[in-house]
């Protein structure tokens, strides 16, 4: 029975996930990364386009991570060039990435510890926040008005994510399921149009991982937001997302739809392994 | 059992948003004001508001600026009695310079000095995080009460080496210098200090404490927001020294009546404040306060509470018990309650909230 339901659940979510043929929102080139004589990334070509959800899979220290952190701006590649909303971007620092569009989530829960769940998904807003000093030390009239206004804002995506019951409880103090549902708000809050998510379900049981599934597909209907997520859960990687790229040793051997990638055999080889 | 919230809902965002939401804090703190204002004049000895009023004021507004930098922001600091020395100072030439203007504009206005040399001994905080950052700061520290000693234009050439605070009237009372009274002192420090504590909780409760508290908890992970470090950081440190400059300026001009910077602006002073701000709460304005109270009156109490009870004190052991006490509270409070006084305060009321059921 409840190896049925567990089947049942990510069956229901392949059907919202149409493959997409939209525009290119962004645009990998040929990037390289290394430090020192590591080479992380070499060579990697891929793109996003708007409104999908895409997927970066491969085994540990294929350089997934250091991907995401390469399209938000943390490492600047040696070589190739990102192409993000049909701008060629130079090297930029995460702040511009974020005023740009780019949000992201944490593959270790990065909140804001020492904050109530409200105060985090508040501070996702900072960029849309503009009253200066000034008017931040009265804290009445616009200053006030403004924060009221993202106060309501932050009040639907906690509405959204069905965590009204935790939104004055510090972070820190919340279970990791929870954790990752704010961090998830939290990067929502910044109205992103790329989120990337690294490992939105690590550690997380059968229930939260559906969960999350639903908030993923949820965001992209509701907000539009194109998605780029890492995932070693082949089955919520497989239902979820429209294309797959597999990294392995900091190169590219694939790059498709779920069932292309599944049936590569350098994929299998690499990563997939085969059912004893 | 009368402090209950029951029944007071939020109708609005600003009501839930308000830094007291329940009816009784409201009620406590204006009570509080009232006794600050006119209890505490009225009834006080002049030598409690010269040895713990005073002090607890003008040091509570220094672990403001403190808990800015250390409690919101998560930078070390160790040049907090710098600060106040560039405050001090710069309120002195201002006032030698420019006697016309109101001594109490000038008192603020020495802020802005301090912010000033925090900024720019804030800029290794860009690079440079933890001890290290301390140790930056220890520097800040030295080469400031250096100068204070060895520049002899800031103390205007004095013989003495130390300044000697004029007299300043406001609407005809003397508030500083010799003739002043120490009620009008304490008057003008408690205006000054409830003006910048509410300053300092808009700034802590908006957009900007957000900011700080994110830099704080994870660096990296603000960044992302959108929130630029270099400006959060250099703001925290501006702020901060501004709290600091101000309260140094309080300390020489309504308490002290003068001051020697070797003693009055030194590295222990700067130590004093960092335990103020660890035993009242890393990140809290009421944690500041209550602080600043427990370590300014414990000398006092020992002085007088010991030998009330039969244990004989001279000076230099009341010194060391002193000493011995304080440091006991900084382990206490980091083993046991790291957010110091006003997470008990915290506790306490929660208790009371609830009681007489356990929770």
């Amino acid at each position: 029975m409840s190896d049925a339901m567990t089947r049942m659940a990510p069956a229901d979510v392949t059907m919202a996930a149409p493959a997409r043929d939209g525009e290119v929102l962004l645009k990998v080139e040929d990037v390289s990364l290394s430090f020192g004589g590591v080479k992380a990334i070499q060579g990697v070509s891929f793109d996003i386009r708007k409104g999908e959800i895409r997927a970066i899979i491969g085994p540990n220290g294929a350089g997934k991570t250091s991907m995401l952190n390469v399209i938000n701006g943390f490492y600047h590649p040696q070589q190739g060039r990102i192409t993000f909303k049909g701008n060629v971007r130079s090297a930029m620092r995460p702040h511009e990435a974020a005023a740009g569009g780019i949000a992201r989530t944490f593959q270790n829960v990065a909140l804001f510890k020492g904050m109530s769940t409200i105060d985090n998904i508040m501070a996702g807003r900072s960029l849309k926040m503009k009253r200066g000093f000034g008017w931040q030390l009265w804290r009445g009239g616009p200053a006030l008005a403004e924060d009221v206004a993202h106060r309501r804002f932050v009040e639907g995506i906690i509405d959204f994510l069905e965590i009204q019951a935790i939104r004055k409880q510090p972070v820190g103090r919340l279970p990791y399921g929870l954790q990752k549902r704010v961090e998830l708000g939290r990067a929502l809050a910044m109205e992103p149009d790329l989120l990337l998510l690294d490992e939105p379900m690590a550690g997380m049981n059968v229930e939260e991982k559906e969960d999350m599934c639903r908030f993923i597909l949820d965001t992209r209907e509701q907000f539009g937001t194109t998605i780029a997520l890492i995932e070693h859960d082949m089955g919520v990687v497989m239902d979820l997302s429209d294309r797959v790229v597999v990294l392995d040793y900091g190169r590219k051997i694939a790059d498709g739809t779920p069932d292309e990638v599944k049936a590569d055999q350098s994929v299998i080889d690499a990563y997939l392994g085969v059912a004893h | 059992m009368y402090y209950r919230e029951t029944g007071q809902y939020k109708t609005s965002y600003i009501g839930d948003m308000a830094v007291f939401p329940i009816r009784q804090d409201r009620i406590g703190i204006a009570l509080i004001l009232l006794a600050a204002y006119v209890g505490i004049p009225a009834l006080s000895s002049e030598f409690v508001l010269k040895t713990i009023m005073i002090p607890s004021l003008v040091f509570a507004l220094a672990a403001i600026g403190l808990n800015i930098l250390v409690g919101y922001t998560g930078l070390i600091s160790l040049g907090t009695a710098g600060f106040m020395g560039v405050g001090a100072y710069a309120c002195y030439k201002l006032t030698l310079a420019f006697p016309e203007i109101n001594i109490v504009v000038w008192i603020i206005a020495s802020g802005f000095f301090s912010a000033a040399i925090g900024v720019l001994f804030g800029l290794p905080s860009l690079r440079i995080k933890g001890f290290y950052l301390a140790v930056a700061t220890l520097a800040a520290q030295f080469f400031l009460q250096w100068s204070f000693v060895r520049v002899p234009w800031l103390f205007n050439y004095n013989t003495s080496g130390s300044i000697e605070v004029p007299t300043r009237t406001l609407m005809g009372v003397a508030i500083t210098g010799p003739t002043a009274s120490l009620e009008a002192k304490y008057l003008i420090c408690l205006t000054i200090v409830v003006l910048l504590t509410w300053l300092a909780s808009n700034l802590v409760h908006g957009r900007v404490g957000r900011a700080w508290m994110a830099v704080r908890d994870m660096d990296i992970a603000a960044e992302l927001m959108g929130i630029k470090l270099f400006e959060a950081k250099l703001l925290a440190f501006a702020v901060s020294s501004f709290y600091c400059g101000v309260a140094g300026a309080m300390a020489v001009f309504l308490w002290l009546g003068g001051a020697e910077a070797g003693t009055e602006f030194s590295i222990q002073r700067s130590f004093v404040i960092l335990f103020i701000v660890i035993i009242g709460g890393l990140g809290s304005l009421i944690g500041s306060f209550l602080g600043a109270a427990l370590l300014v009156a414990q000398p006092t109490i020992l002085k007088f509470g010991l030998p009330a009870i039969g244990i004989p004190l001279t000076g230099a052991n009341a010194e060391h018990i002193n000493s011995m006490i304080t440091g006991a509270l900084i382990i206490f409070f980091l083993i046991v309650e790291p957010l110091g006084l006003a997470r008990l305060w915290q506790i306490t009321k929660q208790k009371l909230r609830v009681w007489p059921f356990p929770y």
